[in-house]
């Protein structure tokens, strides 16, 4: 600021005005700080401009293109959106991906914040018992999505299905079925993420000052009522939070669902293909560029909306 | 942390009920890797056998999986890659944010707002563009390749700008005083003051990369080239049926975090709640 603002005021006349010496020395150790400024931003600066936001723009064209990376691109205009919003599989694909929001994110939110708050009051063995739920979400998601699809093997090679039988109860075909396979897939998704969401429901309730319990206590409330009057309401921050970012994740769902159904990707019958699966293939195994670059724009606009609802529901914080 | 007032005098039997339902979920949340290393240590014959501890422990498994090498090579893969983008993101996004912390000059509020911006803009969008970008600069399978997307996040900047925001100015002005250059001054004053910050975006930059599964299946096509969880992927498909194979690589390709988090616990823990704060 001090440096724009520094021009206007100086005179007309040929610089070095009176009270020079300071001055210029002033001046010039501004100049020299801009100098460093800018030499620390330069590569960054290159960097964004270069990998992130003309790859932006560029995404955008090419979803006005038909292209399959070996002629030149064909600007076609709205054709690609035309193409995908006639397109039954793009409306199943939809379907599927809120289908993953919709169960994982309530799911494993009302899961996270249920073990939290005991979690939080628990002192003996605490570190052991978050460690426990915390595990999985530091894992590979490609490595727990084979744990999982074994898991869920017919029997006797999957475990739950063994179990199952050695109980008498027949089989249940969780990933063979276009019913149960994006549940079992989700289900996965939401043990793998739990212990991110519960880290983060503990900071929150740690934030919340004691002093707010002890007037709470003092009023004669039970512990439900705290819950409900005083919990539930200092936590909205974390929620809000945590729900945008599940949502984000659970619609953004690959690695879990490739890995799961690997001999066909997104089966049966595109039961548990999400968006970005069909970006994937749409663009690395048909090669259509531009087509999938339209789909691209498609999730971009949804999580778009998503992170402005964030903001609207956070702006009088 | 301030202490609760709860009564902790004498243990109710409400404590006990909730204590044993939430060992009993932590133990329910692990199942998924104890199965999957007592499997990986069986043979063939005995993976029907629902016993957690296999009845003839053996490394067969492993010997068989390591034997050949790539496990080796995308381990190798995975640990370069994780670990240079970390240096580079500890770096620039600090760096960044110091500089848009702690330096009035023209613009630095629209750099912010041009960085954060980028937050907004999914992944998935901008692979095909780099794909392209990758397939020109014949970038394709290379570990450049892998790695140049994930060099600096917007994520990280924000991070470490909150933090830089908290060092006083009268550290760097009493630096400049002595006539340090500013790079020094960051780089020696300022970034001692913000370790806490470094370790929770190094241990973040670090897990997603070392997990990360999307770019890297698109830009590379060589097994030599592949990461952990790509190699692991391929590795699955290639032994189909073999399950005690499977869950070897997938044991090998989770023992390394594993490892990490047992001796990093406190800090990984205090690093998530850091960042999912400020984020």
């Amino acid at each position: 600021m001090a440096d724009a603002s520094a021009a206007p005021h100086t005179p007309p006349a040929p610089r070095a005005p009176e009270p020079a010496p300071t001055a210029r020395r002033g001046l010039r150790m501004r100049t020299k700080r801009l100098l460093w400024v800018w030499s620390f931003l330069a590569l960054p600066v290159l960097f964004y401009s270069v990998i992130r936001f003309y790859p932006t723009i560029e995404a955008f064209w090419l979803s006005l293109t038909n292209w399959d990376l070996l002629s030149d691109p064909e600007y076609i205009g709205l054709e690609n959106y035309r193409r995908l919003f006639a397109d039954p599989l793009f409306w199943q694909v939809f379907g599927n991906t809120f289908k993953y929001l919709l169960i994982g994110t309530p799911v494993s939110l009302v899961l996270a914040f249920t073990i939290a708050y005991f979690l939080d009051r628990i002192r003996f063995g605490h570190t052991f018992l978050r460690a426990l739920y915390f595990l999985p979400f530091i894992t590979t998601a490609s490595a727990m999505a084979w744990v999982w699809r074994w898991f869920y093997q017919p029997a006797p090679t999957g475990i739950i299905n063994n179990a199952l039988g050695q109980l008498g109860i027949s089989p249940i075909p969780f990933l063979k079925s276009t019913e149960l396979a994006l549940p079992s897939i989700t289900f996965t998704a939401i043990w793998a993420g739990l212990g991110f969401q519960i880290i983060i429901f503990m900071a929150g309730l740690r934030a919340i000052p004691s002093t707010y319990y002890e007037a709470a206590r003092i009023d004669g409330l039970n512990e439900r009522q705290i819950l409900r009057k005083i919990t539930l309401p200092l936590l909205k921050p974390t929620t809000v939070f945590l729900v945008v970012f599940s949502s984000i994740g659970f619609l953004r769902i690959f690695d879990q669902v490739f890995n799961m159904s690997s001999i066909d990707p997104g089966g049966p019958l595109n039961s548990t293909k999400p968006l970005v699966l069909m970006i994937y293939q749409t663009a690395f195994s048909s090669y259509e560029m531009g087509y999938a670059a339209a789909q691209t724009t498609v999730l971009f606009s949804i999580l778009l909306v998503i992170s402005l609802v964030q903001l609207w529901l956070m702006r009088d914080r | 942390m301030t202490a609760r007032t709860l009564s902790y005098g004498k243990i109710a039997p409400g404590k006990i009920i909730t204590w044993t339902l939430l060992f009993i979920g932590g133990v329910a949340m692990v199942t998924p890797l104890l199965f999957m290393f007592s499997t990986s240590l069986k043979t063939a014959g005995q993976i029907y056998d629902l016993r957690l501890i296999p009845a003839e422990p053996t490394l067969q498994n492993y010997v068989k999986v390591l034997s050949d090498g790539r496990f080796l090579r995308w381990f190798l893969n995975s640990m370069f890659i994780a670990c240079a983008v970390t240096c580079s993101n500890l770096f620039f996004d600090s760096l960044v944010g110091y500089t848009l912390a702690k330096f009035e000059f023209r613009g630095r509020k629209f750099i912010f707002i041009a960085i954060l911006s980028t937050l907004m803009i999914p992944t998935e969008m901008l692979v095909i563009p780099w794909y392209l970008m990758s397939a020109n600069l014949g970038w394709l399978d290379t570990y450049w390749g892998i790695m140049f997307p994930g060099m600096m996040t917007a994520f990280g900047t924000f991070l470490m700008k909150q933090f830089f925001e908290g060092v006083p100015d009268d550290f760097l002005e009493a630096a400049r005083i002595d006539g340090l250059n500013e790079f020094t001054i960051w780089w020696r004053i300022a970034m001692p003051l913000v370790t806490p910050a470094l370790s929770a975006l190094a241990i973040f930059t670090f897990l997603g990369n070392w997990t990360a599964f999307f770019w890297p299946l698109i830009v590379t096509t060589s097994a030599e080239h592949y990461t952990l969880p790509i190699g692991l992927t391929s590795f699955a498909v290639e032994q189909s049926i073999q399950w005690e194979m499977i869950m070897t690589g997938a044991a090998l390709a989770t023992l390394p975090t594993l490892v990490v988090f047992l001796l990093l616990q406190r800090y990984i823990v205090r690093g998530v709640m850091l960042a999912g704060l400020k984020g």
